[in-house]
């Protein structure tokens, strides 16, 4: 009896938070296909609220995949072989150095906006380019690509796989590519995926460095939520939704794949 | 390719110095067992000879006669099957063998005849497109050995290469690999914590204590003219036989034995199958146990020497526990060796 | 991609250190150019006002800023301890029971893992605003989206997914015989959950509520959308330095909240051996 009223209070708990998180993404949903939400849904569906986004919004959502796609790329291209030479170097210096990259992590991206901004704020190049931007995103993401590859590298036994390979003729260089990438893909899988969701999705960096001629999808999501009718901000976040709900299901598949691995 | 190794020693960043100055020589063809329990560098000096790890300054290694001790692992040419055999898992069976072949750069056809080759040799044609972690213990220690080899290694290395293994497949295994290691006709180094499988493999053991090499001989001269006590005890279990030698007479706490040769200030040993049970020999002594192994009992015997003995008995009216009985030990059966101070 | 790379490295006859360094090198240049640069600069920004470095000293002195750091450190407290009695009922129940609809449970439960802090914002808008949903559904006027009750809703609906998957990972972990043999000397559940579940989850809880907290201090998107009535850290931050242009002190309100989410992740950390995702 006891048991039973525990776990009703533990299940009413659960659909509860569920509830309160699922409820409002319900209904932006909702009402981003309703020609008027005042009236509810029997005013009826339409499509003119996400048409609309589209002709809005749509310079935003490929800066967002460009910008995305372009952190992915250089999250691979720092985050690999640093989490590489972290493995392989365990030690007091890696600890402090991966600590240190991992400071994103915790510090608000508003102080680290602040911060590039005062230092690279007055390079007007830099400053109005894309790349300024980027270099708020790969600065986040960064610590999830390194982490995600360290983690998948800590679990199988990358020096006697390389001993293996070296007492068989290859290079460093070729067990990087031959042994330590391949063994390492759960790993940059699962980080790729995490950088480009968390890229797209970026906002409190981004909504300090951007300019008006380059906003993301979510500095245009808060322009909606400021100036646009409720239908539109609604239609906008559904799309957001489209985007990053298949990323996120996708991450997590990839993630439970890799943590697999290590354990 | 013969191999000779001057003055080896290593000393890791911890201080720990788990290689003294060592010397060996191995020749065209052989197969040397580096045969000694854990710890005492067996490992390390293996991998000083692969280029794994660098020895300390002094040192000089060279491949018939080339100077190898400043080229990197794999410039080396050798073939190294490790403990956890590090097959890599993202290749197949065939990608493993073929790896070495790859970095030959040889062309693609030369490659495909010799991983052929070798996979018939070592019998692996049912597994050669299967992946790594679908194959067995067994199958795995075979994939190693066949990768290593296909390049045509100047030397190959083993470490604990059936360590890996649960006991039974270990004994079928061991012999698999002492013949096909025979079929190879390739210098091999075989590193090993287990008697049985040095002597089963082996043309010549070293055995190893504390960083050194104790003593190096074919297996036969190990088990009967140890040098040293440590060697007697490793090779073969001797046990000591605690007394008082004077002249070519040993005397125990059961009796006296006649020595083959006077060895005042000798340690003697004498190993379990070499105490037979007579009813005059010279040693008194009561039966502690009795345990039956199958072939033959195996007897704890008290007030023969200082420590309890155990002798090997093959008959079929094996004595009870708490009988008395005599012993008789041969002269030539028991080992008069030197005090040895690490040991005593 | 990666031939052309190989080839032009296989040129260099390169030592297994040599390699690493090279594999150090594009982390290195990053890392120098765009955190400890910025980061020293952002340090020595906040110096530079006619206050000096005592301008940390000002913080506190000046009543605007000590409440505003008040009233962040309060809602942030608040919504760690709502986050993971929520957080910690429901994943216990999760990984406890097997039931049909398991994983769409969990499913909704992580899926705002994913959403920035502006998104969330309008999601307590849409729950709480003027065309609300509790204002439609009840009599009277119910908004509170942009009171303190919705900063705190907000803070929740972002802090629950993070809380769970942490406390899920570590109950996983909790070996079932342990309750089983509580179970077999009588204990009944509830002491089961205070004796056996509870303990064995109190580091897991303690890295949770870190994070939680930390992510509360710094969250911006949100507080940005709701534009709530009360001040919290990060848009005084804002408010500072695009307002203002009050650089020196934005940046000293950065070095300090920094200092403070910084210093919580680490002890989580020093907990759990794990970090989930700041921001929101
Ligand atoms: N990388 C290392 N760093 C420090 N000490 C080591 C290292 N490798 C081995 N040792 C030490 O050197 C000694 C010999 O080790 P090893 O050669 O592996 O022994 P074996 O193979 O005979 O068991 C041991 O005391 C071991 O702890
Ligand atoms: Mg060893």
């Amino acid at each position: 009896m006891l048991k039973s009223n525990t776990k009703l209070l533990q299940l009413s708990v659960t659909l509860a938070a569920c509830a309160f998180l699922f409820v409002p993404t319900l209904q932006s949903v909702l009402a981003g296909v309703t020609a008027n939400y005042f009236r509810g849904v029997s005013s009826g569906l339409t499509l003119k609220w996400v048409g609309q986004v589209w002709e809005l919004y749509a310079g935003s959502i490929f800066l967002s995949i460009q910008i995305a796609l372009a952190c992915l790329a250089a999250t691979l291209i720092i985050g690999v072989p640093a989490a590489y030479a972290l493995a392989r170097n365990p030690g007091r210096m890696s600890r402090v150095l991966e600590e240190f990259i991992s400071l994103p992590l915790a510090v608000p991206g508003l102080a680290l906006a602040l911060a590039l901004l005062q230092l690279y704020g007055t390079n007007h190049g830099f400053r109005t380019h894309w790349s300024f931007i980027l270099v708020g995103h790969v600065l986040y993401t960064l610590p999830f690509m390194v982490r995600s590859v360290m983690s998948v590298l800590a679990a199988i036994d990358l020096k006697t796989l390389e001993e293996g390979a070296a007492s068989l003729g290859a290079s460093p260089q070729r067990r990087f590519f031959d042994i330590v990438v391949p063994n390492a893909l759960p790993g940059i899988l699962a980080g790729a995926l995490t950088v480009v969701t968390l890229s797209i999705g970026e906002f409190n960096l981004t909504w300090m460095l951007h300019t008006p001629h380059l906003k993301t999808l979510p500095v245009g999501l808060a322009d909606s939520y400021a100036s646009m009718r409720l239908e539109v901000a609604s239609a906008y976040t559904l799309v957001f939704f489209v985007m990053i709900v298949p990323l996120l299901l996708a991450m997590q598949w990839a993630s439970a794949r890799a943590q697999r691995i290590t354990q | 390719m013969t191999l000779t190794l001057r003055n080896i020693a290593k000393t890791f960043a911890g201080g720990t110095r788990a290689l003294l100055p060592t010397d060996l020589e191995i020749n065209k063809g052989e197969i040397v067992s580096l045969l000694g329990p854990s710890g005492c560098g067996k490992s390390t000096l293996l991998r000083i000879i692969a280029g794994l790890e660098t020895a300390d300054p002094g040192a000089a290694i060279h491949f018939d006669g080339e100077d190898v001790t400043a080229q990197p692992v794999e410039s080396r040419k050798v073939g190294m099957v490790f403990q956890s055999y590090a097959l890599f898992p993202n290749m197949s069976v065939r990608g493993n063998i073929a790896y070495g072949l790859k970095m030959q750069k040889l062309p693609k056809s030369e490659i495909k005849a010799r991983v052929d080759e070798v996979v018939t040799l070592c019998q692996l044609e049912k597994y050669v497109s299967q992946p790594i972690a679908s194959l067995s213990g067994g199958q795995r220690q075979r994939v190693a050995l066949a990768r290593a080899f296909a390049p045509r290694p100047r030397l190959l290395l083993l470490d604990e290469p059936l360590s890996a293994l649960d006991a039974a497949l270990r004994t079928q295994l061991r012999d698999e690999l002492a013949q096909l290691l025979r079929n190879f006709g390739i210098t091999a180094i075989f590193v090993t914590h287990d008697q049985n499988e040095a002597m089963a493999i082996a043309d010549r053991v070293a055995v190893m204590s504390h960083g050194k090499v104790a003593q190096i001989g074919t297996p036969e001269a190990l088990y009967r003219n140890p040098d040293t006590a440590f060697v007697a005890r490793f090779v073969g279990d001797a046990q000591p036989l605690v007394g008082r030698i004077e002249g070519n007479m040993l005397y125990l706490q059961g009796g006296k034995l006649p020595l083959s040769r006077a060895a005042e200030g000798h340690q003697a040993f004498v190993r379990a199958e070499d105490i037979r049970l007579e009813p005059r020999g010279p040693l008194c002594a009561k039966v502690e146990a009795v345990t039956f192994l199958g072939a033959h009992y195996r007897i704890a015997l008290t007030g023969a020497a200082k420590e309890t003995l155990f002798a090997l008995y093959g008959g079929l009216n094996a004595p009870s526990p708490g009988d008395t009985v005599r012993l008789a030990i041969a002269p030539q059966s028991i080992l008069t060796l030197p005090v040895d101070k690490e040991v005593a | 991609m990666f031939r052309p790379i190989v080839v032009c490295l296989g040129i260099l006859d390169m030592t297994q250190r040599q390699f690493l360094l090279l594999c150090f090198l594009p982390l290195a240049i990053f890392t120098l150019a765009f955190l400890a640069l910025p980061l020293a600069r952002l340090i020595l920004a906040s110096s530079e006002s006619e206050a000096g470095w005592a301008i940390y000293l000002k913080i506190l002195q000046t009543p605007r800023y000590l409440s505003t750091l008040l009233q962040t450190v309060l809602v942030s407290v608040a919504v760690t301890f709502a986050a993971l009695a929520i957080s910690t009922t429901a994943g216990l129940f999760l990984v406890r029971n097997t039931f049909p609809g398991r994983s769409v449970l969990l499913s909704i439960l992580t899926l705002p893992l994913a959403f920035p802090g502006v998104v969330v914002g309008f999601m307590i808008i849409l729950l709480g605003g003027r065309q609300g949903l509790v204002n439609q559904l009840l009599p009277g006027h119910w908004v509170f989206a942009y009171s303190v009750l919705g900063l705190f809703l907000g803070y929740l609906y972002f802090s629950i997914p993070r809380v769970l998957l942490t406390v899920m990972a570590a109950a996983e972990k909790i070996d079932p015989a342990l309750e089983e043999a509580a179970l077999t000397l009588g204990a009944p559940s509830y002491r089961i959950t205070l004796d056996v579940l509870l303990p064995a989850l109190a580091s897991a809880l303690i890295a949770a509520g870190a994070i939680a907290f930390a992510t509360a201090m710094g969250a911006f998107g949100t507080a940005f959308t709701l534009a709530t009535k009360i001040d919290v850290l990060p848009m005084v931050i804002y408010t500072e330095f695009t307002l203002s242009a009050n650089i020196a002190m934005a940046s000293a309100l950065s070095v300090v909240l920094g200092l403070v989410t910084w210093a919580l992740l680490l002890i989580a950390r020093s907990f759990s051996g794990t970090t989930v995702a700041a921001g929101g």
